[in-house]
């Protein structure tokens, strides 16, 4: 007996109210550009510049104690939160502390950090500075530019990839899908205000590259089909291509999940916030292949006949790529 | 029908076996560390019984290349440095002065006489009483120009020299002035690199990144402040005249001079001429030791044409003082008692012993062409990436399982077929990465978990499409063919685009982001091999013995 996520055979009507999952859709992407204008995102030092200092110490955090030793020094903003995770043992009580970028000064200079110990150590006598790192506002800046530089260029990249392969139609939407998910993504973490950092932009492209996996193949089949069924509707011919690779949708999306889950529970709290982007991007993108990116296309439909440039052999198609 | 060439068969194992002969080292990471160190050590002439002994611990046939460990994880240091460009050529037009001077105080007849004028830094202006005699000086000055040695700007002049009414104006040329940031930059990686290596760490990363910047990482460090402390410091040592002493800093200095403080005493300010007699770059040695009084002082050796000039200023200025000056401070202006011919001497103040070690150091390494102001800097504790790599393992092995047993309980022997694929693809992984001696980051080490939930997708294409083709009714053979055939267009397609956003990654990308960006290009690469070439290979072999009449996926 074999484990199955959804039935061998399936005939899930995807479109039966096109107009609705789009309208959603929309609508989740207006929230999250409302929620970023609104609220913006939680800049980690990556992007925004200062310092961050990760205290460790086998007394139990006391924030406002904390706060208290550190206000004295005149550092301006200082954020100061207790970190928690399943993996901490018993007298590992950690804190992540933040410092604003400093006026007039590049780097950190040794002497804040001096300081800083030099208080933290009255109030917890072990406290260890586990981490410290700082970020000018120089690099900072020209971080952010080069994060969604990339963003864009990928984004970028995968639409004339997939104009090549297939036809502009394709290209159209999976690129809309695409933009959707970094969208929905950028929205979630704006409202839930989780730190964006580096390694956050690192999770975005890979939501981009898993997302258009997940499209590829279900537009690989739609291609496949379109040569097989010349004449069929082509919603009953998406719904079709949809359901075929349903089986191979859910394993693979079960299996990265599986993966990601043992991350974040037992991955320990510096990559939380990287895993938790991707597997938000992983549901997210799973869904924007079926009710975004089919979805365009099947408004914009596609052309019929697909006999002249690649033959009825679909397994040779990419031989002209190559060429 | 289902048949793979010998050859074929030869090739695939034979990648595989590579892959995982590659990787063996990691599983015995601290063993082979020590070989490593030890081997090198030997090779270096530390022939000790410890050395051997750890150099035995590894065979010395099987590969000995490891994953190297991020920062991250390690723990260490990480500086991102800015390279003061301008420094240089500041420095470069103040040593031009006394040339330019000599040589227009011969054609004194011509252009009258010559007045240093105050500028910006990096300009020379220079005031003439004749300023009918101006072409003739901006002929003799664009004589000391030399063409810049440089292949990309051949034919360029390395000074810019131009009139504004009765000033002559001298700046460097463009093309000179990309030679010398060129220049300043390569010097600079190299000074760095050589005050590291005299600390002694194992593997720091130095590099240049863009025009103007550096960044260093050192493992192993305890902070990135002990790290600045060493690169941190330009050590530019120079000994100038002195014109006099005073306790006013804000005293006018008079044209080609400057008034710098003393190291030690507060309050106290000299006025030196800014050209200098000789400087940090005619030293050949630098020794920390002690003064007659039994003081921490540094002893240092000028090269012959350091330790002539020298000796002739001294045998000229008898009874007059001159100033000892590292990075603008003074620290100390002796009186000159004697010819000082021998070309070595003492510096003394009021070191420490670790400080005088620190500045012998400094010195020996040679000066930084130009000052650095650090833009990033990042530490990270042992213990913190200690706890990095254990949560990181414990999630890649339950990550492992999971998706080991997940495979099996849906496809059954296919499932088996495909986790040996995926066992292969991490062993494969780790193979290359140690292979190219890339950097494992905490990022990568999502990236490899990642590879694993994905790295199946190339099988569950292929197992679902045989499934498609049994419920055809297609025979045994034929449908696991069409399957593999039918599968590779999505295959290539899906992992194709998830490459470029790898590559992209990769491009943009800088630390433990890049990481990430190796694990997950090279998990594409591997995990479409072993799902097209390796799985394939075990279904074909399964088919070949058993034969089976109806096959279940």
């Amino acid at each position: 007996m074999r484990l199955k996520l959804v039935p061998q055979h399936t005939n899930w009507n995807f479109f039966s109210r096109p107009a609705l999952w789009l309208g959603i859709s929309a609508l989740l992407v207006l929230l999250s550009v409302a929620s970023f204008a609104v609220r913006g995102l939680n800049y980690g030092i990556d992007f925004q510049g200062g310092t961050t200092i990760r205290t460790q110490s086998a007394q139990p955090v006391d924030v406002a104690a904390y706060r208290a030793a550190l206000d004295g020094l005149g550092l301006g903003d200082v954020v100061i939160s207790e970190v928690f995770d399943p993996s901490f043992g018993p007298d590992q009580n950690v804190a992540m502390v933040r410092i604003q970028a400093q006026e007039g000064q590049e780097a950190v200079t040794a002497d804040v950090i001096e300081q800083a110990r030099g208080a933290l150590t009255e109030v917890a006598e072990d406290i260890r500075f586990t981490s410290v790192e700082s970020v000018g506002p120089k690099v900072s800046g020209e971080l952010i530019q080069t994060a969604f530089i990339a963003v864009a260029l990928a984004i970028a990249a995968v639409l004339v990839y997939i104009w090549l392969r297939f036809e502009w139609q394709f290209a159209l939407g999976a690129v809309v899908a695409l933009a959707h998910d970094v969208l929905v993504t950028l929205g979630i973490f704006s409202l839930l205000q989780i730190r964006f950092d580096l390694a956050i932009i690192a999770a975005l492209l890979t939501i981009v590259g898993y997302s258009i996996n997940d499209t590829v193949v279900i537009f690989d089949r739609v291609r496949e089909n379109l040569i097989k069924f010349k004449t069929r509707d082509l919603k009953d011919l998406l719904n079709l291509s949809i359901n075929e690779t349903l089986s191979r949708t859910f394993m693979t999306s079960a299996t990265t999940l599986l993966a990601l889950i043992a991350l974040i529970v037992l991955g320990g709290d510096v990559i939380r916030g990287f895993v938790f982007a991707m597997i938000w991007g992983v549901l997210v993108g799973t869904y924007s292949t079926v009710f975004v990116a089919s979805a365009i296309l099947l408004r914009l439909g596609v052309k019929r006949d697909w006999t002249k440039p690649s033959g009825d052999q679909t397994g040779n198609q990419f031989g002209d790529v190559d060429a | 029908m289902l048949q793979i060439e010998t050859w074929k068969r030869v090739l695939v194992w034979a990648v595989v076996a590579l892959g995982v002969i590659l990787a063996l080292p990691n599983l015995f990471y601290e063993r082979v560390e020590r070989y490593n160190d030890a081997e090198a050590a030997i090779e270096l002439g530390a022939d000790t019984p410890e050395n051997r002994a750890a150099a035995e611990a590894w065979l010395d046939f099987l590969p000995s290349g490891l994953v190297n460990l991020g920062l991250d994880l390690r723990g260490g240091a990480h500086l991102l440095a800015e390279v003061e460009l301008q420094d240089v050529y500041e420095t470069r037009m103040e040593s031009l002065w006394p040339q330019v001077r000599d040589t227009l105080r011969e054609a004194r007849d011509e252009i009258g006489t010559i007045r240093l004028q105050p500028s910006e830094p990096g300009v020379l202006r220079v005031r003439i009483s004749q300023p009918e005699g101006m072409p003739r000086a901006v002929e003799l000055v664009r004589g000391l120009s030399q063409p810049v040695a440089s292949v990309t700007a051949a034919g360029a002049q390395s000074l810019d020299v131009s009139a504004e009414g009765d000033e002559l104006v001298v700046t460097l040329s463009e093309a000179e002035r990309r030679a010398s940031d060129d220049r300043t930059m390569q010097q600079t990686l190299e000074i760095v690199r050589r005050r590291i290596d005299e600390v002694g760490t194992r593997e720091p990363t130095i590099q240049r990144q863009g025009a103007d910047r550096i960044l260093i990482q050192v493992p192993g460090i305890g902070s990135a402040a002990e790290l600045k402390a060493i690169i941190g410091t330009t050590a530019q040592l120079t000994f100038q005249p002195v014109v006099s002493r005073t306790s006013d800093p804000d005293q006018s200095a008079g044209v080609g001079n400057e008034i710098l403080p003393s190291l030690d005493q507060e309050g106290v300010y000299y006025v030196l001429e800014t050209a200098p007699v000789v400087t940090g770059e005619d030293l050949v040695d630098a020794q920390p030791s002690f003064d007659q009084n039994g003081r921490p002082a540094v002893n240092f050796r000028f090269n012959p044409s350091g330790a002539r000039a020298f000796g002739d200023y001294t045998a000229e200025n008898i009874g007059n003082p001159f100033a000892i000056v590292l990075d603008e401070e003074v620290i100390s202006a002796p009186v000159i008692q004697s010819h000082i011919p021998g070309g070595s001497g003492i510096i003394t103040g009021d070191f420490t012993v670790e400080e005088s070690t620190n500045l012998a150091i400094l010195l020996r390494a040679g000066a930084l062409p130009a000052e650095l102001t650090f833009l990033e800097e990042r530490t990270i504790g042992p213990e913190l990436g200690q706890d990095s790599i254990d949560a990181g393992q414990v999630a890649t092995v339950v990550a492992f399982v999971a998706v080991l047993v997940f495979m099996g309980l849906s496809y059954g022997l296919f499932g088996l077929f495909a986790n040996v694929a995926l066992i292969l693809n991490i062993a494969l992984i780790f193979g290359l990465l140690s292979l190219i001696g890339a950097t494992l980051t905490l990022p990568g080490i999502a990236g490899i978990v990642l590879t694993v939930g994905m790295a199946v997708d190339a099988n569950v294409l292929i197992f679902e499409r045989i499934r498609e083709e049994v419920a055809e009714g297609r025979k045994p053979a034929r449908a696991i063919e069409l399957g593999y055939e039918k599968a590779l267009s999505a295959i290539v397609d899906a992992n194709l685009t998830t490459f470029i956003t790898a590559l992209i990654l990769y491009v943009m990308g800088s630390g433990p982001v890049r990481g990430f960006a190796v694990t997950l290009g090279f998990g594409i690469l591997t995990s479409v091999f072993t799902a097209i070439f390796v799985t394939r290979l075990l279904i074909v072999m399964w088919f070949e013995r058993r034969r089976p009449k109806t096959i279940e996926v």
